[in-house]
């Protein structure tokens, strides 16, 4: 028997007996940034792609959304940090190699972009909105002459946005769990296909619910992929990434992620779509809703799992 | 200059001196630990065998908290002593995630605090305070670059071991197994 | 005698004087006591930045430097480079000591006994005026009705000498330390016994030289004997052999090449067969032997039969093993030190066990030799000149009816039974001065004690927390830690006689006083000043050291005192003559004091009783954190362990179906069950046959806040002493205890 234990000294707060310096703060935050990123991104797409009539809800509707979901985002991050007075401090460096850093001043960029893009469509949610002042109105004609440029910012920025919710974890090679390089790309894919669900809950036209059905269809059925491949590259590692992967494989996860997250999260959310697809009469709010409840929940359960999983030494 | 410790596991009785040397020396806050034992038997009576380990900082140096840092306030120091800088600190984790070592904590004022190798100490040509106080004088510092340090010598000498260097962050402390 | 019983008053059971003010006691306003200024030009603790100390945390007395930070505040504490005991290396519990003082749980002012018109007992805040006015009233009247030899004083700490000097002046010789019967005196009297000394402390090893150390059931490492736990590490550098006989894989088993996991209780057989390998295998030092032993005939014959085949049927450990070990220490022989422990009162035979332990050392020819045991040596300091005591006509040793003779220090359990009123004896004990020990805890057999309080006329303890003890007294004054006060010289022995200076880092916290002041004040006030002539413990400490050539101010600069041995003579020279302190003269392998007194000459191996099924040997020990229920509550020292666990073998554990971290009860053999639940931990490093845990935890008493219900208490379930015939020891390791699950119903709550 190998018994391992802490003699003394090892009682810190948020870091023993297991960490939980990361709450319900960074999940929520990370969710709400893979949304936004998400949604961004097919609004840039479509924008640029000349389909803002057929996808007006993902170019105008849903993005008019984002200052709010971002605000949010960047409340809880607020809630996270112990230092809070020092905030500011985050704004007067940048670190190449840290993805806190990246995220912070992609947020700075993209935060006022979405304004902006959400000020220009504000009237596609709000039909009556009066800017009243001259010099507001004056502002908006002036961006409206720049909407090809920012759409291209947007795709650029969100794919930075979506990208970066994974790899705030990934980089972190002390927790074993999250330290796998798929963890990029799923965030990504599992951000656009919250932004896409969201989409589809906001629309009012079938054209358009439908195509974004399909899309997050797609994106669905990479996310499974992603994630198949992530355990099966868990299983082909080192011991402490089996071990990892075990909270997932008959641990204390496995109810909960394949039931919750797999299941009801992806697997019937796609299964609704192929449905759909086929013409039957499936209640459209129902698929996208559980697209973003398992996407929720995803991020909250690999923030609490990755921080339990450990080096053992 | 590169500053590491060594630490002879034969000698080691897991007392904890180190520990509440360092709380009383850095005004570490009750509850809280910059350094810790650990102990680790393998076996099946009676054929045993035993470990202690005082543990800390291991002052890397490709040390990930530093490098994930987004306001620099985690940065390496003279000697290679990783340092938080309390001022910068937002208190974000980040660099408490990115240890695997957990060796960081949140001091109740807010900012990261962790082992500072005493720099304070070193400053005026002493030992820091759980090399000094160790009644078992388990505890080897010095300068690795000088071949001639205490340190340096005995890591020449002993077999010795590092903590999770598969985890590429080539940490400073050598355990003398 | 009708007398109301003695309930136990819990100190937060203050009567309505005691004001409570976020939670902090305000200090006593009625204080009318002056301050003591000292008359000489002597510095005060305020004109230094760090204060010569000698630690108090254990019986080690480290010396070291109290440090304080620009505040003025106490911040640390660091050894004294010049100090023999410590090397300027404290362990953690002295470096830890800060925590003593900074403890809020303190005792803050003076506390009196009162009972209200409904009969209930409570604590009242007193003056130092009114309770010291009482403790002398209260004991005069003792001495006045049943004689001053009704009077007695147990005590474990460095205010016991000014406590002892009062209760001598008094005319009473009733002083006992829990240190001896409890603890270490069956070893003192198995070495008067073979080499004519004792060993003393701190133990004159020559650790830091030995190529072989042999440690049966002592931990060292586990128990922070500073200096040894140093000179043991500097041997493991280089390359000393050690070997280690304990039922546990304790930390020092770890470090040894051969560990001998022995049966509990069997050592003796290990003992005898490893003289019987020496002496059959013609491995002990022969010129040696014949110089200086009486006796080595009579050994042989009596271990003749004692083989390593014969042990291993005992010990369970295999003969080639013994043999084996026997070799490496005949192969290092004389820098062999088969190490007497400390607390040796395990099974009642400890002083024959000792003896053995000695003898093999006489065999091996390391008493007096380097890298065996060196012949210590201790400053001489002349003592304050006082009249002389008035010999008391009675002793505890009266109600022993002559057993225990070979005792050579009281026996606290023996006071505690003198205590109890015995129709056969002219006097029992009526009044108890407690300083600086938890008798409560301390002293097995917790019933008794608490019998033999109950049946006190008067009862006054001095200590510097609110242990058990303090609840059962009438009058509690609160002594301020070792780091506000002065105490008298530290002179112990070492290879190099030092002397010590204490002195006050910063002023008494709260309204607390050091013993030399209360001590002194009871004497004024009993007509017996003449005994302490001093205005100040500073002029009487300058006087000391101005008699060895050193004055206080001297002292308050260095702290240590290093006096140089006079002649050199650490070790016996090769040849040397010697005459040993026992009726031959020499080291008696065969004891002619024990035959005297009707004992064993030589040692025999018992069979002693062995647990029964679903019962397992209760051993306990120590950890490297504490002292006992001294730092219990000390909050440094609570952070680094806050609790004991219960150590139990995988199998066992399997057997039970106990998890790590499960809580559970222990009940002993006799049906006792400890008060507090106390955590299982599952390890290999344990025997099947035993449980270990720590001992000094499960404190009762509420007022600590820290160590209250704290893991579970071992003096609890040490319900069976085992009697050393010789000398009195308390022999507590026949307990045996079985698991509970789930909280016991108390039996009181039926009746």
């Amino acid at each position: 028997m190998r018994e391992e234990l802490f003699v003394s000294g090892r009682s810190n707060p948020l870091i023993d007996p297991h960490l939980e310096i990361w709450e319900w703060q960074i999940p929520a935050y990370l969710f709400l940034g893979g949304l936004a990123a998400g949604i961004l991104f097919f609004a840039g797409l479509f924008y640029l792609r000349g389909k803002e009539e057929k996808f007006s809800t993902a170019v105008r509707v849903a993005p008019v959304f984002v200052p709010v979901l971002l605000a949010i985002g960047l409340l809880f991050l607020f809630l996270d940090l112990k230092h809070k007075l020092y905030f500011w401090r985050l704004y007067t460096s940048f670190s190449i190699e840290s993805p806190t850093s990246w995220g912070a001043w992609t947020l700075l960029l993209i935060m006022p972009l979405s304004m902006i893009w959400a000020a220009l469509n504000i009237e596609s949610v709000f039909p009556r909105w009066d800017w009243k002042f001259q010099w507001a109105k004056d502002i908006i004609e002036f961006f409206k002459k720049y909407k090809t440029e920012m759409a291209w910012g947007l795709v650029v920025l969100s794919i930075i946005l979506g990208i970066y919710t994974g790899i705030l974890l990934s980089a972190f090679n002390a927790r074993p769990l999250w330290n796998t390089s798929i963890l990029g790309p799923l965030f990504l894919t599992s951000g656009l296909s919250t932004g896409a669900a969201f989409i589809v809950l906001f629309s009012r036209s079938k054209a358009e619910r439908h195509s974004m059905g399909q899309i997050d269809l797609m994106l669905i059925t990479i996310e499974i992929a992603l994630i198949i491949h992530m355990f099966m590259g868990f299983q082909a590692s080192t011991q402490v990434q089996i071990e990892a992967a075990k909270m997932f494989l008959g641990g204390q996860f496995t109810a909960t992620f394949w039931v919750f997250v797999f299941s009801l999260g992806l697997v019937i959310p796609a299964l609704l779509e192929i449905l759909e697809a086929k013409g039957k009469k499936v209640p459209y709010y129902i698929a996208p809703a559980l697209v973003l409840f398992g996407g929720l929940l995803f991020r909250f359960i690999m923030v609490h799992a990755g921080q339990l999983s450990r080096w053992l030494y | 200059m590169r500053y590491a410790m060594a630490i002879d596991t034969k000698k080691c009785v897991g007392c904890s001196d180190c520990v509440v040397a360092c709380q009383t020396e850095n005004l570490v806050p009750h509850g809280y630990a910059r350094d810790w034992i650990v102990e680790v038997t393998d076996g099946t009576y009676p054929q045993l065998e035993l470990e202690y380990r005082s543990e800390r900082c291991n002052h890397c140096d490709n040390a990930p908290c530093v490098r994930c840092c987004p306001t620099g306030a985690s940065f390496i120091s003279e000697g290679g002593i990783v340092k938080v800088e309390h001022d910068k600190c937002i208190g974000c984790g980040a660099c408490i995630t990115a240890c695997p070592y957990d060796a960081r904590f949140v001091h109740p004022e807010g900012y990261v605090d962790k082992c500072t190798f005493c720099d304070h100490r070193l400053e005026q040509g002493q030992d820091p305070a759980c090399v000094a106080v160790c009644p078992t004088k388990c505890l080897y510092f010095g300068d690795m670059d000088d071949p001639n340090s205490e340190v340096s010598l005995v890591v020449k000498k002993r077999k010795f071991k590092t903590l999770i260097p598969e985890a590429g962050t080539e940490p400073q402390l050598y355990f003398l197994i | 005698m009708v007398k109301s019983r003695r309930d136990f008053i819990k100190i937060s059971a203050l009567g309505t004087t005691g004001v409570a003010v976020g939670g902090k006691l305000l200090f006593a306003n009625n204080n009318k006591q002056t301050k003591v200024v000292p008359k000489g030009p002597f510095k005060l603790p305020s004109d230094f930045s760090r204060t010569p100390t000698y630690c108090e945390v254990c019986f080690w007395k480290c010396a070291g430097w109290i440090y304080k930070n620009d505040k003025g505040e106490v911040q640390k504490i660091i050894g004294n480079d010049d100090d023999p005991n410590s090397n300027g290396r404290f362990c953690p519990r002295g470096t830890g000591g800060v925590g003593m003082y900074y403890d809020e749980d303190r005792l803050k002012t003076p506390l009196i006994r009162v009972t209200d018109k409904y009969g209930n007992q409570t604590f009242e805040k007193a003056s130092w005026e009114e309770a010291l006015g009482l403790i002398s009233k209260r004991l005069q009247k003792v001495i006045d009705v049943h004689g001053s030899e009704c009077i007695a004083l147990f005590t474990h700490g460095s205010g016991g000498k000014y406590f002892g000097n009062l209760v001598k002046s008094l005319g009473s010789h009733n002083i006992a330390a829990p240190s001896y019967a409890q603890c270490r005196g069956p070893r003192e009297v198995g070495f008067i016994a073979t080499f004519g000394d004792g060993l003393s402390s701190p133990e004159p090893t020559d650790i830091r030289d030995t190529r072989c150390l042999v440690l049966i059931g002592s931990h060292i490492g586990e128990n922070m004997h500073n200096g040894q736990v140093q000179e043991m590490s500097e041997a493991i550098d280089k390359g000393a052999t050690i070997i280690t006989v304990d039922p546990r894989f304790s930390t020092a088993a770890s470090k040894s090449k051969f560990w001998l996991p022995i049966k509990p209780a069997t050592d003796m057989a290990l003992l005898l067969a490893w003289m019987n390998v020496i002496i059959e295998e013609d491995l002990y030092d022969r010129k040696y032997v014949e110089k200086y032993t009486y006796g080595f005939g009579q050994l042989k014959a009596h271990v003749k039969s004692m083989t390593p085949e014969w042990a291993y049927g005992i010990t369970t450990i295999k003969p080639d093993v013994i043999r084996a070990t026997a070799r490496e220490m005949a192969h290092a022989s004389p820098a062999v030190i088969v190490h007497p422990g400390r607390h040796v009162t395990w099974y009642g035979d400890d002083t024959q066990r000792l003896r053995a332990v000695a003898m093999l050392n006489a065999l091996l020819g390391s008493w007096g030799r380097r890298g065996g045991f060196y012949i210590p040596d201790k400053a001489k300091v002349p003592g304050v000149p006082h009249p002389p005591y008035a010999k008391p006509t009675r002793t505890w040793r009266d109600a022993m009816k002559g057993k225990y003779e070979l005792a050579d220090l009281a026996l606290a359990n023996g006071v505690c039974d003198a205590t109890i009123p015995d129709a056969s004896l002219g006097c029992s004990i009526k009044a108890w001065i407690v300083n600086g020990t938890n008798l409560v805890t301390t002293l097995p057999e917790t019933e008794k004690t608490i019998a033999a309080i109950k049946s006190l006329e008067f009862i006054a303890v001095i200590d510097t927390m609110p242990m058990e003890i303090t609840g059962y007294a009438d009058v509690v004054l609160p002594e301020c830690t070792y780091i506000e006060r002065y105490d008298s010289l530290r002179v112990t022995q070492h290879r190099e006689p030092t002397i010590t200076l204490r002195m006050p880092a910063v002023e008494p916290k709260y309204d607390s006083k050091p013993a030399w002041w209360m001590a002194k004040q009871l004497a004024n006030k009993m007509g017996k000043g003449d005994y302490f002539p001093f205005d100040s413990i500073e002029e009487e400490l300058d006087w000391q050291l101005k008699e060895v050539g050193s004055s206080l101010e001297e002292m308050q600069r260095i702290g240590v005192k290093n006096l140089k041995r006079p002649y050199d003579d650490l070790y016996f020279k090769d040849d040397e003559d010697i005459e040993f302190n026992t009726n031959t003269g020499k080291i008696e392998l065969y004891s002619t004091s024990l035959e005297e007194y009707g004992f064993d000459p030589m040692p025999k191996y018992t069979a002693h009783p062995e647990p029964p099924e679903g019962y397992y040997r209760l051993i306990y020990g120590r950890a490297p954190m504490h002292t006992f229920s001294r730092t219990a509550n000390n909050p440094n020292l609570t952070d680094l362990m806050h609790e004991n666990v219960v150590w139990v073998n995988p199998k066992v554990a399997k057997e039970w179906g106990f998890v790590n971290n499960q809580e559970i009860y222990l009940q002993n053999q006799d049906g006792a069950i400890a008060t507090f639940p106390i955590k299982i931990r599952v390890t290999e490093r344990i025997r099947w046959d035993s449980v270990y845990m720590v001992h000094g935890f499960g404190h009762a008493n509420r007022k600590l806040s820290r160590a209250y219900g704290k893991g579970a208490s071992d003096s609890e379930l040490i319900t069976k002493v085992m009697m050393d015939p010789i000398m009195g020891g308390t022999g507590m390791r026949g307990n045996f205890v079985t698991f509970l699950t789930s909280k016991p119903v108390k039996e009181e709550a039926k009746s």
